[in-house]
């Protein structure tokens, strides 16, 4: 579960260190967050119909989000001042550098699929962040790289990231404009394309990172049967079972977003997941107090404080 | 300045929509700027689509030029595109058969070629599921058959049949798996992914807010 190991006094400690480091930017931006609701609760209702400027309904959101946001900050400094930042392995992760190995061994190419979902989808995001690392290794081995989207946006972004890491592997003229390629809008045009390019070319290694849906089975089935070697990547709780089936790794969640960071080993970056690494202990001592409350049947109170509308 | 200026826009865009979602659309304008914002999207996004007609047109025209492998579903894929397209921009007051409304060439295309062939892709997932859980459900390791054990209880349970087999064991079991599989161990492994993935969401959205996350410009 966690990225990190971790000890609490250890924590603390580095916790005060790093706020020697200058977090005065990070307080100051918590203080006049929290000022905003404190201005509109002069005349904030907790009825969010009413005619107030702050949705005070939702100010156990902007609590957790200013929260998590310091952690995040915090780690991020400590992190950027030099700490040594423990990362669990990773195993789909370590494999993509060996299954594009395998690729230019077996002189085939290497086919990357950043989901189906829009730009304004952090799973894409997150996707073709990992794409840019893809493209390095490729770049590196001159392995052919191909890289279907269903969104134009993503084509740009995609096309922008894989020119940079072909630039900066030194390997510009190797770099083609159709590596990054538009294949279809509608969703399953882009699935019996992608599909058909698996049954002809017979890729030797595909990845599949972002949002997938139902053509998740489709894709990752056709890939099984073109035997090339698959590692998938989604948040998408239901398409995880399909990956987990048809494909040799998979990142499950969290371990997606992760990727970025574990790929290019960037101590900001890492800093970054050792703060999500204590969100996430925070949630569980939340979840036992919450079991611990409705068992004594005294947790109106507690429950109300989750409330969303 | 190539890396600054996307750093600045992610930042207030990303701030304006944390802003947007604290606010009051009825009453302040901050709450009135996520539609505006979306609405900014999806207009870059009409620009951005003439970057993928380039796109399709030069990688399969080329691809049809050279006679390269498949080069006959290329040539289909640009008939296709064109037969869509151009009869749906013609304007209609030329004919009934133009543009995209009912009886137009367009409606007609989509209604009897494109739609039947969307859905007979997304049938063929029953097979590759088939083709799938066979694969998943062979007892190679006690977690193996443990899934195997379960995935059967779970599919019985869920066909009237099965059910009715289930409760002339016990009447009892088709409510404990609903119970203690679907809504104990199965919920409780999905949302455990879930807030993790929210929370790697959420890291991530401010990594690139605040111009650490540099991987999706490719720096």
């Amino acid at each position: 579960m966690t990225f990190q190991q971790f000890s609490l006094s250890n924590d603390v400690r580095n916790l005060a260190s790093a706020s020697r480091l200058g977090i005065f930017p990070i307080i100051l931006l918590t203080i006049l967050i929290f000022l905003i609701p404190a201005f509109s609760f002069a005349q904030a209702d907790s009825d969010p119909s009413a005619n107030s400027y702050f949705r005070a309904d939702r100010i156990n959101a902007l609590i957790a989000m200013v929260l998590f946001s310091v952690v995040i900050l915090i780690y991020t400094r400590w992190a950027k001042a030099g700490k040594d930042l423990f990362i669990r392995k990773i195993n789909g992760l370590d494999e993509v550098e060996e299954a594009v190995g395998r690729a230019t061994e077996m002189g085939r190419p290497v086919l990357f699929v950043p989901g189906i979902g829009e730009i304004d989808e952090i799973e894409t995001i997150a996707g073709v962040s990992i794409l840019g690392r893809v493209a390095r290794i490729t770049a590196r081995y001159e392995t052919p790289l191909l890289v279907p989207v269903r969104y134009p946006m993503v084509l740009a972004a995609g096309q922008e990231v894989v020119q940079q890491a072909y630039i900066e592997e030194g390997k510009a003229d190797s770099y083609d404009k159709d590596i990054v390629r538009y294949v279809a809008g509608e969703q399953f045009a882009f699935t019996a394309t992608v599909n058909g390019f698996m049954m002809r070319e017979r890729p030797a290694t595909n990845i599949y990172m972002g949002a997938f849906f139902a053509e998740s089975l489709l894709l990752a089935e056709t890939g099984n049967a073109a035997g090339s070697i698959q590692i998938a990547g989604t948040a998408q709780p239901a398409q995880l079972p399909f990956f987990i089936a048809a494909c040799d790794y998979t990142l499950m969640g969290e371990e997606l977003y992760a990727a970025s960071a574990y790929l290019s080993r960037e101590p900001l970056l890492l800093g970054g997941l050792k703060g999500q690494d204590w969100m996430k202990v925070l949630i569980i001592i939340l979840i036992f107090l919450g079991i611990m409350l409705v068992s004594a049947g005294v947790s109106d109170w507690y429950l109300s404080m989750f409330e969303s509308v | 300045m190539k890396t600054t200026v996307p750093i600045i826009a992610a930042f207030l865009s990303g701030f304006v929509m944390l802003l947007a979602f604290f606010f009051n659309p009825e009453t302040s304008a901050l709450g009135k700027l996520e539609p505006e914002v979306l609405s900014w999207v999806t207009i870059v996004g009409g620009f951005t689509l003439l970057l993928g007609v380039v796109s399709i047109v030069r990688v399969n025209y080329s691809s049809v030029k050279r006679k390269s492998s498949g080069w006959g579903y290329k040539l289909a894929t640009l008939i296709s595109i064109f037969a869509m397209a151009i009869p749906a921009i013609v304007p209609v007051r030329w004919s009934s058969l133009f543009g995209t409304g009912t009886g137009s060439i367009y409606d007609w295309l989509f209604n009897y070629i494109d739609s039947p062939m969307m859905s007979t892709m997304f049938a063929m997932l029953a097979f590759y599921i088939a083709s799938a859980a066979f694969r998943a459900f062979r007892a190679r390791s006690a977690e193996a058959t443990l899934l195997l054990v379960t995935a059967t209880l779970v599919m019985l349970w869920r066909v009237p049949m099965g059910e009715a087999f289930l409760s002339g064991i016990h009447p009892d079991i088709p409510d404990l798996i609903n119970t203690y599989i679907m809504n104990g161990a199965n919920m409780a492994v999905q949302r455990g992914i879930i807030i993790g993935a929210a929370l790697g969401a959420a890291a991530m959205s401010l990594r690139i807010m605040l111009g650490i996350e540099r991987t999706y410009m490719g720096k």
